[in-house]
Formats: C-alpha cells, structure tokens, sequence
C-alpha cells in the first residue's frame, strides 16, 4: 500500500529540503570576506572540538550539559539509524532496538529541555525556541511507535491508515523542525552552523585548553578598513554568528548589559544574523538592548551596519572584557566582531564618540593618552635611581612602565614596585622617554592604523636592546606586548623574551626567597581579577599565591577568576563613556563589599582607578604591589 | 548659486612634543569650510605634497588637497595669492597664525593686501551668506562676540572659538587626491635670514591677590578688566585718529 511507504517518503522529502536550505545557508555565509581555513583539519578535528572544548564550557551548567548531551546525542544516532531502519529498510531487530535506544535516551533529553523551558531564566530566548522541546518530544515519539513494528514489538500493520496518517504528521513536525529547521533557520539551525563554526574557527588555538586572545591586525589596504557591512566580516565570522543558540550566557555576564547601557551580546550577534541573512529583528525574541525597543533594526549583506542594524552606542558600550566570550558554550567571537566594526567607525568616518577622538590625536601627536610632553615620560623616575636602557644596552629584566608614568595614583603603584625589585636585587632597567603608548586604547578605539604604528616603532626600540624579560605592572600593555605584536615583529625583537606580569614575576621573586615579606596585619582581603590579565591571559594564580604568602586568605567575590565581572575600564569604555543606569565600577565594588572586605587587591592600574572612583564608604583599594611593599622586610646595612 | 570657499592649511607643530600635526586652527578653517560648501570645498596647502600631515586634513572627509609645490624655502605668498585670484574664490579661510615657520599671522593680511579684499580677523563662526554679503561673528575675548556684515570675497582668519574640527579619519585621509600644481619659485627673502631657537619662558607679572572673601577672588577671576585708559575717538578726523595711534605706538614702546 502506498500509505505505508509515506513516512520513508516524507523523511526522504524532508532531509532533502533540510540539505538544500544548508546549501543557501552556506552562500550566505560565502558572501564573506576570504579567510584561509584548512577544511580538512578542521572537520577531522571538529569532533573532538565538540566533545572536549565545548562540552568543557557547557559543563559548567551540569543540567544542560547531562540535557544537551542526552537529546543531542540521541538525536544523531537515531537520525542515522532512522535512515538505515525507515528509509534503506534493513530488517535486522537489532538495529531496530538499538534505534528504539537512542530514540528513549532524546525522549529523556527532551522531557528536561521541556522541564526548562516551563519557567525559563530571562537571559534564554523565547519564541521559537520555546516550541522546540515539543518539536524533540513528538519526533522522539513518533519514530518510537513507528519503530515498535521493525523491532518485533508490534506486529505490521498495527493502527492501520489511520495510525499511518498521525505518524505522518508526526514526522512532518519532527523533522520539519530537526531537519527542515536546520537548513532554514529554525532553532536547530545551531548544529549545523556550530558543527561547522567549531571546524572552521577562526581561532583555532583555543581548541585543546590554547588561548588565542590578541585581536587581529586590520588591513589598511583595503577599500573599506574594518567593517561596514555583513559582507565585510570574513566569512567563518559569519558562520559563526550562526552558531548561537541565544542560551543568553554573555548577556548574563556582560558588565555593559547590567549597567543598563544599550549592549546585550546576543542580540548583537543575532542582529549580525539578521545582517548576513537579511530582514528585521521582529522576530527576535529575547532580551533587547537595554532601553532599545525590539523591531526597529534592518539590514541585509550589504547595508552598513551602522545604518539601521546596530546603533553606534552598542558598539561603543562594550568593555572588550571577554566575559561573553569565555562564557558562549559555542565559542564565538564578540569582541572580535565588535572590534572590526569599530575599525569602520574610527578609521573611516571619524565617529569616535565622546573623548575619543582627542584622545586618539593625542596617541598619535605625543604618543601617549593625555598629550603630555613625551620628554616627560620619566620625571615619575626622577628619585628612583633607575637605569635606562640607552646606557645599560643589556638587562635581564626590561621594565614596561607603560602609561602610567603620567598619572600620580599609577605612580605609587610603579614606585611600589621598583622598591621591591631593587630589594630583591633585580638587574632592571627602563627605556625611559623611548617608551611610547602600547597602543591598546588605540587599537581598542578601533584606530589599528596607529596602534600598528606604535607597535612597530615600540619594537624597533626594543630591537636595540637585549633583555630576557619585560615585566609591566599595566596588564593592557602586557596583553599588547605578548599577544598582539608578535603580528609585527618582522625582526624578532621579542623574540624568546618572556613577557610577564608584575605579579607573576613578584611571585617568582617571592617563591626563591629573593623577597622577605611579613606577614599582613590587615582585616579582610578580597582580589579582583583584571580581564587584561586572567581572561587574556589566563594569570589567576601568581597574584592570589603572593596574597597567601603575606598569610591572606583571600575573600573571593562571587565572580572571580574567569568569570571576573570588568571594572569598566577597558576597551576605551571611560573614554567613550556611553550612559546607562548604572556604573559598571560601582557594580563591582558592591561585589567587593558584599565579601566584608576591608581592602581590594589589583593588579591594574586602570582597575585602581576605576575602583578608586566609586564613592566612599568602600574598601579601600591597592595594587597588589603596594601591600607588598608595606610587608617588605628591609635588611639594614 | 554655490559660493567658492577656500581654506588654506599649514602644517601645524604639536606645543608638547613638538611633532607635525595638523595645525588646529587651520583645521578649524577646513570645519569652517565643510560647513559652508560641503565637499565643494577647496582646501589648499603651499608646499610638500608628500607632507604626511596633509592626511591629516584629508580625514576630515576631503576627497581632494590642492597643494601648490613648492619647496620649504620658498615663498608661500605669491603661489597662493595668484592661485586665489584664478579660482575666482570667494572666501578665503586661515588660521589666526600659524604653528610653525615665522608664525607672524602675517599670511592673511599679505593676501588680502595682494588681492585688494577686505580681510576679517578672528572669525568665530560665519552665520549666513547672502546677496554677495556675509554675516560673520567674530570672536571677541570671554566669549563675546561681535556680528559684523563682509562683502564677497573676503578672507577670514579663523580663531580658536569656532567650532573645533572634526576627527579625522585614517582611511579617507589616506585615499584623498593630491592635486598637485606648480608652486612658487622666490624664497621667501625674510624667512631665509632667520633662525630658529627654542622661545624662553616669558617672566610672568606677579599676581598679588588683594581679595579678602570668596565673592571677590572670584570676581577677580571672571570680571572683565577694567581698562579705564582707553577712549573712543569718533567724530575726530582721520589725522587726529591715526595721532592717537601713533602717540599709543610710542608710548607703549612699540614704536621707538
């Protein structure tokens, strides 16, 4: 009888048109910019991605992941044993159980993603969304009942027409969602872009426990510098985008979003979704930009983005943190995004807003923020008896003073510093006025031209010179000096030096007993992790180990470490200062005071001051240098 | 019909480090210009077509630099008074001085004398243009300004008060045309007997604060000083005035 063969034929008509819409899905993502990726590697290497480094981040959330793992995983086996049972009709029971298996362990799965979504946390979105653990459910179930016969349970013909023509529609809803919805931009869309994203990756070091953080360097010969358009991203950028399965993850963790200014990462990069596929956000349906209403965002390809997609202040909103980042289960890339579209802003309309465009002229004139006399740079140094490497030519340890030379609260924090090195007897010397700007706040503001400018001339200064280290109290110019010059340094200036953090280097200091320290008398201490310094460069521990060697026992706040809430200070965020409800510093002081500590320890200058500037009564705030110092056993001659 | 704005640009010298820059009031004088003729605007630099600097400008959204060549000894005054009565323009934009070079603020006033056009100095913002007229305020100090009516064509020189420039932008500015055309050949006879030395720090007259309270300090601070001295002399004839002027010269030892 016909109707008998009409689910086979219904699957068939459906995994066909699911492959077809993941064609043009495709061509959508191919209106990108070229971006060289070894497909092969990538989708040999895809599984393993899966299985480790995604899972590694999806774990953190045991329910979903124990979820993801049940429906996700029985979904795949039974969509292929579907196949070999429903379609190639091989008539062997086994297999037929085996699908029953797999079919009973996604039921499971989907009855906890049913469990969620009944009274779901705001961060998830609705919508769609929300129909598909019913989706899960009736396909789980239909393919049970239609297995039952194969499997020796039922005998054929069970039901007759009628059990047919219900299985049918079954079928129709369960794979219009798995397999048609994959293709066409259905919820499910995010296995086979995530699949694909996880294999093309533009970073693919983060893959195996790597960390790739440094932003890429922006062409300045092309027609258009950073990006306008969609189109302007390359295209495994876009790929990326489509990855997202709004779990809503970085806009629970993002600083801006909780200061109520207009960014929310996931809308952001659904609306990177809306730009490469064309149309409107209406049918977005989660969390808006704060004080953005829904519905208002058009855009296609080849739209700039500014124009309608994405406000200016969205962009500008963000602290470039990485929070969202570490904590996206499919590993995209917001910061990178927001950057590049920053990159259009700056280096081709002159839109920085606020502050940013004296400061940016400046960086360029003077070669640091403030527009100070570069022959100024060391006059903080002027009782400090430092060498400077013009004279010394060669040094074990180059000190990176950085930006901070200019600002009197950074000043203590350096003074702080060179105390302890000269009491530990380090071979240390300064370049002196032949420091300039890392470049960070430039290149963060979207201007690569000059960040790449300074980075260049830095390191020209820097090849004069031998040192095996560079150490630097300011994590931003740590973070541009061991991930983002390397991209420049054609002659090896910094070849095999080791680029490391104050508080990495103290702890060295102290853990060989080159510094004696006593004991902290102090009340209670909690540590703030800089972003610069622990999501780019994965540095929690050093700063913490020197806090346990004064006898601390460190008060952590709620969010430490990785998942660290930012001061604010980064990204050029004070500078451009876009307005919300509230400051992203006073958030994170109340973190600090919520601990009952007395004193908050950092290892950033800009986390000093940007902690420093919320009102009092609050704890008072310290560079981990300065505590150290005040414990400093002096030897007396 | 569009009027023919032309702002003329210098390269500038940072105060602090000293480094080529674009000069701010110049580039207020290209703000200026943008304001009133859009990208029609003309903006031309005596010198170097290679100059960096000139992008500078240009990222202000210029699609073009006219740059008269010429080499750094040379004259800037003759390429750019012939270039202006070519262009037939009808404002001429400067800035007040400019931050290198002789730096006298000489160059506004030599072109308004070479082309026989009134010149008005210190311009904070030029409102509206209209039946071959301009209304155009100037900048006094405080913040005060004066609205006076400027028949075309004239040359402006743009003080600090009006509206400060744009950012400028990399990518434009690195895309920009150079129109080059020929530049003078004379040098400039009195620049070339001068010599460049670092300027000493002007002593400072000692301030002695007399104020007892608060109220009077700051109305020291903000009130406008009281000349006293000075008179207004208008029903007097020419002789008289320009006596007055002369008598002023000497007595304040500018003129011996």
């Amino acid at each position: 009888m016909v109707i008998d063969w009409l689910p086979s034929i219904l699957i068939v008509v459906l995994l066909l048109l699911g492959v077809i819409g993941m064609l043009r899905r495709a061509s959508l993502w191919r209106a990108g910019q070229p971006e060289k990726v070894n497909i092969v590697a990538g989708l040999m290497a895809m599984p393993g991605r899966y299985l480790k480094d995604l899972h590694h981040v999806v774990e953190r959330d045991k329910y979903m992941s124990r979820t993801h793992v049940a429906t996700g995983g029985g979904f795949v086996l039974s969509m292929v044993l579907v196949l070999v049972v429903h379609v190639f009709k091989v008539e062997e029971q086994i297999v037929a159980w085996a699908l029953l298996g797999a079919l009973l362990l996604m039921l499971v799965g989907a009855f906890f993603v049913f469990k969620r979504r009944l009274n779901p946390p705001e961060r998830l979105s609705k919508g769609p969304w929300m129909r598909l653990p019913k989706s899960l459910i009736t396909f789980a179930v239909t393919f049970i009942v239609l297995t039952l016969p194969a499997a020796g349970i039922l005998p054929e013909g069970t039901g007759g027409v009628a059990l047919i023509a219900v299985l049918s529609i079954g079928v129709i809803i369960g794979l219009g969602e798995l397999l048609f919805g994959m293709g066409w931009g259905g919820p499910m869309k995010h296995a086979f872009a995530g699949a694909l994203h996880l294999a093309f990756h533009r970073r693919p070091e983060r893959f195996g426990g790597g960390r790739s953080t440094g932003l890429k360097p922006a062409n300045l010969d092309g027609d258009v510098l950073g990006v306008a358009k969609p189109s302007d991203f390359k295209w495994n950028q876009l790929l990326g985008f489509d990855a997202c399965v709004q779990c809503g993850k970085c806009q629970a963790m993002c600083p801006a979003f909780a200061a109520g200014q207009p960014l929310n990462p996931k809308k952001l990069i659904q609306d990177m979704v809306v730009g490469l596929a064309g149309g409107s956000d209406a049918n977005y349906a989660g969390s808006p930009y704060p004080g953005k209403e829904i519905g208002q965002a058009k855009g296609s390809p080849n739209e700039i983005i500014t124009a309608g997609l994405v406000s200016q202040e969205t962009l500008w909103s963000c602290t470039t943190c990485r929070a969202c980042v570490e904590e996206c289960p499919m590993m995209i890339e917001h910061v990178d995004a927001i950057v590049d579209m920053r990159r259009f802003l700056t280096m081709e309309k002159g839109e920085t807003p606020n502050k940013g465009s004296e400061v940016l002229e400046n960086i360029i004139a003077t070669d640091n923020p403030g527009g100070y006399a570069p022959g100024s740079r060391t006059n903080w140094a002027a009782d400090q008896n430092l060498a400077v490497m013009k004279d010394k030519k060669e040094v074990d340890v180059l000190f990176w003073v950085s930006d901070g030379a200019f600002d009197m609260r950074s000043q203590r924090i350096l003074r702080a510093f060179v105390k302890l090195m000269k009491a530990a007897k380090v071979d240390v010397a300064i370049l002196g006025d032949e420091e300039r700007d890392s470049g960070d706040v430039a290149r963060r503001l979207g201007d690569d031209a000059t960040f790449q400018s300074l980075a260049k001339r830095n390191l020209a200064t820097l090849g004069q010179y031998k040192f095996n280290k560079i150490v630097t109290t300011d994590p931003h110019a740590y973070h541009c000096l061991r991930n983002e010059y390397a991209d420049f340094d054609k002659d090896g200036a910094l070849a095999g030096v080791e680029v490391l953090h104050h508080t990495t280097f103290l702890n060295r200091l102290v853990q060989s007993g080159a510094l004696k320290l006593d004991a902290f008398k102090g009340g209670k201490v909690t540590y703030h992790d800089p972003c610069y310094l622990g999501r780019y460069n994965g540095e929690y521990e050093a700063p913490r180990d020197l806090l346990r060697s004064l006898g601390i026992e460190i008060a952590e706040m709620e969010r430490s470490g990785f998942r660290s809430r930012c001061c604010g200070g980064g990204g050029g965020a004070p500078i451009t200062d876009i307005p919300g409800e509230r400051r992203i510093a006073d958030m994170r002081m109340e973190d600090a005071s919520a601990t009952g500590a007395e004193l908050v320890a950092v290892g950033c200058q800009q986390c000093t001051a940007m902690l420093e500037g919320v009102v009092e009564p609050r704890p008072e705030v310290k560079d981990i240098s300065e505590i150290l110092v005040d414990q400093l056993i002096e030897e007396v001659h | 019909m569009p009027h023919k704005v032309i702002s003329l640009i210098s390269v500038g010298r940072h105060p602090q480090s000293g480094r080529s820059r674009r000069a701010d009031q110049d580039s207020r004088a290209v703000e200026l210009g943008l304001k009133l003729a859009g990208t029609d605007l003309d903006v031309v630099h005596a010198g170097n077509s290679e100059e960096p600097v000139l992008r500078q400008y240009a990222g202000m959204g210029l699609p073009k630099v006219t740059v008269l060549e010429q080499t750094e000894s040379a004259d800037a005054l003759p390429a750019l008074s012939s270039y202006l009565k070519a262009q037939q323009a009808d404002i001429v934009l400067t800035g007040v001085r400019a931050e290198s070079g002789e730096s006298s603020g000489m160059m506004p006033y030599l072109l308004s004398e070479q082309l026989g056009w009134p010149i008005v100095a210190r311009v904070a913002d030029i409102v509206e243009i209209k039946d071959g007229e301009a209304q155009v305020l100037l900048a006094l100090p405080r913040g005060q300004r004066r609205q006076v009516t400027v028949k075309l064509p004239f040359i402006a020189s743009v003080d600090n008060a009006a509206q400060a420039a744009r950012q400028s932008a990399f990518g434009p500015g690195l895309r920009a045309k150079m129109a080059t055309q020929s530049g003078s050949t004379e040098d400039d006879s009195v620049r070339v007997n001068w010599s460049e030395a670092p300027a000493k720090a002007r002593p400072k007259r000692l301030k002695v604060v007399k104020a007892k309270t608060a109220a009077d300090r700051f109305k020291a601070a903000t009130a406008k000083p009281q000349g006293g001295s000075g008179k207004v002399m208008k029903n007097e004839t020419a002789q008289e005035k320009a006596q007055a002027i002369f008598d002023l010269l000497i007595e304040e030892k500018v003129i011996r």
